[in-house]
């Protein structure tokens, strides 16, 4: 079962999906966003006391002007930490969430002790450019996010009609807020320098993939393990870059690889 | 009435199944399609046309700013405007404008606008748009959800550049300068006068009235279609309690005017479906970048007109009663443009003369027909305006001209 509370830090009211029991973790969402429903924070629940914060410009969290840049969400992210009153939580970040939890790992090395990076973004290679996302339209997605495209489909279905004002409307002010906040640290190239701070990370951590993540690609998990000292790299067949639905279980099994 | 030729100098050579087979006139073109030669003759006619329109009386020439697209060729139209502070002599040149949240400083929109307006002798009219989401976002890298406060910042530097007569420090968050001193600087004073082009937002009606910058509503639907957006501004006008001179206000209109209605049809029509049909073929995933528009306008249901209309079902007859385009007669034009004038409450109107692949000769012709047969008949509307300078530019009295070229050898003075 899985609750709400809000927090404040100084640069927004942050809304707070809470639940479960078991070690603290704190979960940072995709740019798509997370929201009570979700199947893998649910999964997440049953062995931990679970956090999803929502990023400003998400679900129920005020927007704030004050976030411009991969410092300030950071910052941020430890804000939250602090008013939650966590110490040391397991960290999972699911592609911008994980970019976040590695900053974090990177920025204050010694207060992440455990860390599960998956589908992370943050790195950019020039062999492998990104699908840029904010260039896609909602019939796009499912092929880019799902291993099998049809059923991504149907766990995406928005359910309204996109030529009624009284839907499009709602839908695109979401899609700016969410999409909005997400740009300033992936757009247009989704690299705000991990890589020269990501060798200061000292956490336990685990890397998670599914085999066809058409956003970034394998060679992005091999590049995270050859950055991060003594990464473990879980490679999950039938996923793709929304692994965390795809296959829940299987990356439930690698997070708790972190002990 | 200020009446300005505008010219987008669109890519006339996309191919007629250019729809069927490219996904966007914007961002991402096909290099293929784009012959370096050809534009070489493509500028020299569309500075050819700028310059008649000059000579035939315009008030205005008018160009702007896009990036990577075959809708209009202009990455830098001050190189344009240079070229034409040279070749004209009596026309406002109007750079409609530069998207100044692109610049890196930005004061370097203040320095080329202050040479333009010194090469002009003051007839200048400056622009600051934002930018398209296809310019601003995706072709030049800017963060969707940071470009408004990037364009404010930006716009509060040029202003100061211009009107600080004393070197200054600027510590913005985007821009920071030790040393802010222009030089050379501006003509007019206090500076040019300074249009924005707009799309519905409240924020920009504000930002204009706060300034006494005139709003151009730069659109490709019509006036019929443009008549909600501009009464929202004149609304806001009145809330502000500001005048309802209609020079704080412009509106640009596709226009082809012939001997008769059914001259006009033949001539023109096959340049007015390719501009419709290929020119503004934008990928709808290039259109609008989320964060790019705040969340007031997209409330408000301004839906960005990039990525509104269904172009290609519309026939002549469609554009012509839809009020996308004016069209015919000079008479037929003569009256709809009153329509759009009175309709609109519009002082400033840039006229899309030159269409698409619309060839030299045609556009002559039909600017040739609206100079003499429509403009002398609409220019007298709002007489009671008729001195409200504040939109417009003060031209020095006496401006240099440039020598003719194989001019006798210069002997220096003893």
């Amino acid at each position: 079962m899985i609750t709400a509370r809000k927090i404040e830090t100084r640069a927004a009211e942050v809304n707070v999906l809470t639940g479960g029991t078991g070690p603290d973790l704190l979960f940072l969402h995709n740019a798509g966003g997370v929201t009570a429903e979700n199947p893998f924070l649910l999964a997440l629940a049953s062995k931990h006391r679970v956090f999803a914060p929502q990023l400003p410009g998400y679900g129920d969290s005020g927007d704030s002007d004050n976030i411009r840049d991969m410092l300030d969400v950071t910052l941020h992210s430890f804000d939250v930490l602090e008013a939650l009153g966590l110490d040391k939580p397991i960290l999972v970040g699911h592609s911008l969430g994980g970019m976040i939890a590695a900053e974090m790992a990177a920025i204050r090395p010694r207060e992440v002790g455990k860390l599960c990076l998956i589908a992370s973004a943050g790195l950019w290679l020039d062999d492998y450019p990104v699908p840029d996302i904010f260039t896609l339209l909602p019939r796009e997605f499912p092929a880019y996010m799902f291993h099998d495209a049809a059923a991504g489909a149907k766990m995406m279905a928005t359910g309204g009609n996109m030529n009624d004002p009284a839907f499009l409307i709602p839908f695109l002010v979401t899609n700016a807020r969410q999409l909005g906040m997400a740009g300033k640290f992936l757009f247009p190239i989704p690299d705000r320098g991990l890589k020269e701070r990501i060798h200061r990370i000292r956490a336990r951590t685990i890397l998670v993939w599914g085999d066809s993540d058409r956003i970034f690609p394998a060679p992005y998990a091999q590049a995270f393990k050859a950055l991060i000292q003594g990464a473990e790299l879980v490679s999950i067949p039938d996923a793709g870059h929304q692994v965390v639905l795809e296959q829940t279980d299987a990356v439930m099994a690698a997070i708790a690889r972190l002990g | 009435m200020k009446f300005t030729w505008f010219n987008l100098m669109p890519w006339p050579h996309l191919p007629d199944d250019f729809r069927e087979k490219n996904r966007s006139v914007w961002v991402d073109i096909d290099q293929a399609l784009f012959d370096p030669a050809r534009c070489h003759e493509v500028y020299n006619d569309y500075l050819d046309l700028l310059e008649y329109a000059d000579q035939l009386g315009f008030d205005g020439v008018g160009i702007n700013e896009h990036h990577q697209n075959g809708y209009g060729l202009m990455p830098s139209p001050n190189i344009m405007a240079a070229s034409l502070a040279r070749r004209t002599s009596n026309a406002a040149v109007v750079v409609l404008g530069n998207s100044i949240a692109l610049y890196n400083p930005p004061i370097r929109v203040a320095e080329e606008f202050a040479m333009l307006d010194i090469m002009t002798g003051g007839r200048f009219v400056a622009g600051f748009p934002v930018g398209t989401s296809m310019d601003t976002n995706y072709c030049y890298g800017t963060i969707p959800g940071l470009t408004r406060e990037k364009y404010a910042e930006a716009h509060e530097l040029i202003i100061r550049a211009w009107t600080e007569k004393k070197p200054f420090a600027f510590n913005g968050r985007y821009t920071k300068l030790r040393h802010v001193n222009l030089w050379p600087n501006v003509l007019q004073t206090p500076h040019p006068p300074i249009h924005i082009p707009g799309g519905g937002s409240v924020e920009t009606y504000d930002f204009c009235l706060d300034n006494t910058y005139s709003y151009s509503y730069l659109s490709f639907s019509g006036y019929l279609r443009a008549k909600a957006l501009m009464e929202g501004y004149w609304n806001r006008v009145g809330q502000r309690n500001a005048d309802q001179s209609p020079y704080r206000a412009g509106f640009a209109q596709t226009v082809f005017v012939a001997e008769t209605d059914e001259e006009a049809e033949r001539l023109y029509s096959e340049h007015a479906f390719y501009f419709y049909n290929r020119c503004l073929h934008v990928y709808p995933g290039f259109a609008d970048a989320p964060g790019y528009r705040t969340i007031k306008t997209i409330q408000s249901g301004a839906l960005n007109q990039y990525m509104r209309p269904n172009y290609p079902t519309l026939t002549w007859k469609d554009l012509v009663d839809g009020g996308y385009i004016i069209a015919g007669s000079p008479e037929t034009v003569r009256q709809r443009f009153e329509e759009l004038i009175k309709g609109l409450h519009v002082g400033n109107i840039f006229l899309l003369l030159h269409v698409g692949n619309m060839p030299k000769d045609k556009c002559m012709y039909s600017t040739k027909l609206f100079a003499e047969k429509v403009m002398p008949h609409l220019r007298h509307l709002y007489p009671e305006h008729a001195s409200d300078n504040r939109f417009w530019c003060k031209p020095i009295p006496r401006r240099a001209t440039p020598a003719p070229v194989g001019h006798a050898e210069m002997v220096p003075a003893q």
